[in-house]
């Protein structure tokens, strides 16, 4: 039996994701700057303050290290915070929080404490807002251990994985592209719904050729795969939707049908996390490839502000189509 | 023990009876006798890595953790083991933790640097330094959530003044009123930086009026005002006046750390601190209020050695971690 849906824009996915949750354990909590009595700069935690007050959405000073550390302090004592940075930027000044301290408590402690802590951010450009708020930073945080990182695609995973995320006893980067926010989908109605966390998706199926895509680029790689199609080129799109766990084993079995790959990815292809999807495939499945790699991934710059510069470095369909065309040509 | 919630302390001389008194001079004896056990295990080659001494600011851990309740939380730093062991930490775990064994408190992985005890309320030392100042507000919005009359009491060094986090979290702290301590030790030195050299205005206290808390400088060598001075913000704490700052200041004997070979301050100075040895003084202390007999303290002196005798021997006996153990306990 399908479950009812409702369409519903990404934003209001997280939203709902945020007050079923707080309805259902007291000890969920949400802060950041501009969350409470303003709903949030994206509108994320709008009507929150109003339903749970002042004591479980906190506004906070502009203050990323102590708002993150406050977030991890909490976490020790047995509550579940949310946190909002305003734009994944800002969180360079929480790092020591979130990679000295979140990542390793448990780790340090032996496994004596846990941190059951969300820290949520908008990501990626595409907004002209230049250079300091515009980044993909989700390879840095996949790299330290101890951290798990989910980057939703559409208004369903929004809001099921930020109900897992959640639920977590893990401290968690939850990245939402900003020019996901308005996007619209099916998500199913009803509080139980939740997607767990490391389980990739298959977004499209296809015999030809796999590509992998994260966050904002998987749309775009369905609809490069539907322009690939009417070239009779028949494309699977993957989106991990958890980039750490990682689910190899769907993208594996995708590859083996395929043998061949493009990996798609919003953030810089120097040491970005395409590099390491495909370090991970090349040792889980060297022999099944019949072409050679390709990724596409921004321009090692930082992010113009001007609309054709943006363009110019962030990922497009076409980009990825072309990555497709080639590989096949291989 | 729980806090009166009422105005019931409102003397500022709170109930110390000779019992209290002989518990704190015993607490000051076995951080210095643990200590010393570590640089004699140290020259041994036993332990792994460093270990950051407290020698010489006893008084500080002990006055402080005496006011704390059951209910309390701490937040420590890289100079942790007094205030372990003053909050009541098991030696053996304790010791077994520096010598990175399995029985240490954090099974060997945290060491020295990183003793925890949550069920103690100790949250955790912390070696960032000024990195466990916004846990500690964390730890104080978290129980106040859970409808908790906890206070947060925060250790932290005069280093750690001038990180961003210390003014950061001070700030948070007194907007939303929180029930914290701030308790920066300040003994002068970071490394080999000297207090007056880095620290710009010449007083921790003194930046309490920028956020609008009581700021208060204490004789760190002195448990009894350190204990008066810390209860009464506590108090305040408590009864939801907010957090409060103190400034106790005193001075490590050692090196920054059992790794450190260099020593930069003064002879003539470390020579001068140690004359006014926070241990000693109470002991002339309680000799001269006739609170106890040289045969007392004495048996309380034994009672201590053994003690930190047995825990070597605990911590010596117990078994290195199963190298299948690296890779547990990163994710819950």
């Amino acid at each position: 039996m399908i479950p009812p849906m409702k369409i519903t824009t990404y934003v209001e996915a997280l939203n709902e994701a945020l007050r079923e949750e707080m309805r259902r354990d007291a000890l969920v909590f949400v802060m950041g700057e501009d969350v409470a009595k303003m709903g949030g700069l994206f509108k994320v935690t709008q009507g929150l303050f109003e339903e749970f007050g002042a004591q479980r959405v906190i506004d906070t000073p502009i203050s990323e290290a102590a708002i993150a550390g406050a977030g991890v302090g909490s976490a020790l004592v047995g509550a579940r915070p949310v946190v909002e940075f305003q734009f994944l930027d800002f969180i360079t000044i929480a790092m020591d929080q979130i990679v000295n301290h979140a990542s390793k408590l448990r780790y340090m402690t032996g496994g004596m404490v846990s941190q059951p802590i969300v820290f949520r951010a908008p990501v990626g450009a595409g907004i002209g807002l230049g250079a300091q708020h515009s980044q993909s930073l989700e390879a840095w945080f996949v790299h330290i251990p101890g951290l798990k990182v989910v980057m939703p695609s559409t208004p369903a995973d929004a809001k099921g994985l930020l109900k897992s995320a959640i639920r977590d006893d893990n401290p968690i980067l939850f990245l939402e592209h900003r020019l996901l926010y308005s996007q619209s989908g099916p998500v199913e109605e009803g509080t139980e719904y939740s997607v767990p966390l490391g389980v990739a998706d298959v977004k499209r199926n296809g015999k030809d050729i796999t590509v992998i895509a994260t966050g904002r680029t998987v749309p775009l790689a369905l609809t490069a795969a539907i322009n690939l199609a009417a070239e009779g080129i028949e494309v699977e799109v993957i989106d991990p939707r958890t980039l750490k766990p990682l689910d190899t084993a769907t993208m594996v079995k995708s590859v083996k049908k395929t043998n061949r790959l493009v990996v798609v990815n919003d953030g810089w292809r120097t040491c970005g996390y395409a590099a390491e999807l495909i370090a991970v495939m090349i040792e889980e499945c060297f022999f099944d490839l019949d072409a050679p790699i390709r990724r596409v991934c921004s321009e090692d710059v930082p992010m113009p502000v001007a609309t054709s510069l943006q363009k110019a470095v962030m990922v497009s369909e076409e980009h990825i189509a072309m990555a497709c065309r080639a590989v096949l040509a291989a | 023990m729980k806090r009166s919630s009422g105005p019931a302390q409102t003397s500022g001389i709170p109930p110390v009876n000779g019992d209290t008194r002989l518990k704190w001079y015993g607490q000051m004896c076995s951080i210095r006798a643990f200590e010393l056990e570590i640089v004699s295990l140290n020259k041994a080659g036993l332990i792994p890595g460093t270990a950051h001494l407290y020698i010489g600011m006893e008084a500080i851990a002990v006055g402080a953790c005496a006011a704390m309740k059951d209910e309390d939380f701490l937040t420590s730093t890289h100079r942790g083991h007094g205030h372990a062991i003053a909050r009541g930490l098991d030696l053996g775990r304790m010791m077994a933790e520096v010598l990175g064994r399995m029985d240490g408190y954090c099974r060997g992985k945290g060491g020295s640097m990183h003793i925890t005890d949550i069920t103690r309320g100790m949250l955790g030392a912390d070696c960032i330094v000024g990195g466990g100042i916004p846990l500690a507000v964390g730890a104080a919005l978290g129980s106040r959530l859970k409808g908790k009359k906890s206070v947060v009491f925060c250790f932290f060094g005069e280093g750690a003044c001038n990180q961003g986090s210390f003014h950061e979290a001070l700030n948070m702290a007194s907007i939303y009123r929180l029930p914290l301590v701030f308790l920066c030790e300040n003994n002068l030195w970071a490394l080999s930086a000297p207090f007056a050299e880095t620290t710009a205005g010449g007083s921790v206290a003194g930046r309490a009026s920028s956020y609008g808390i009581p700021g208060e400088k204490v004789d760190g060598n002195d448990v009894e005002a350190v204990f008066t001075a810390v209860d009464k913000a506590a108090v305040r704490a408590c009864q939801g006046m907010g957090p409060s700052l103190l400034e106790c200041v005193s001075y490590r004997w050692e090196g920054h750390s059992i790794f450190t070979r260099v020593e930069n301050r003064p002879q003539k100075e470390i020579e001068e601190w140690k004359k006014r040895d926070s241990i000693e003084r109470y002991r002339a202390h309680l000799l001269k209020l006739k609170i106890a007999t040289p045969e007392v303290l004495h048996q309380i002196d034994l009672e201590v050695a053994d003690a930190v005798s047995a825990a070597v021997t605990f911590a010596k006996n117990s078994p290195q971690p199963k190298r299948e153990q690296a890779t547990e306990d990163v994710y819950s």
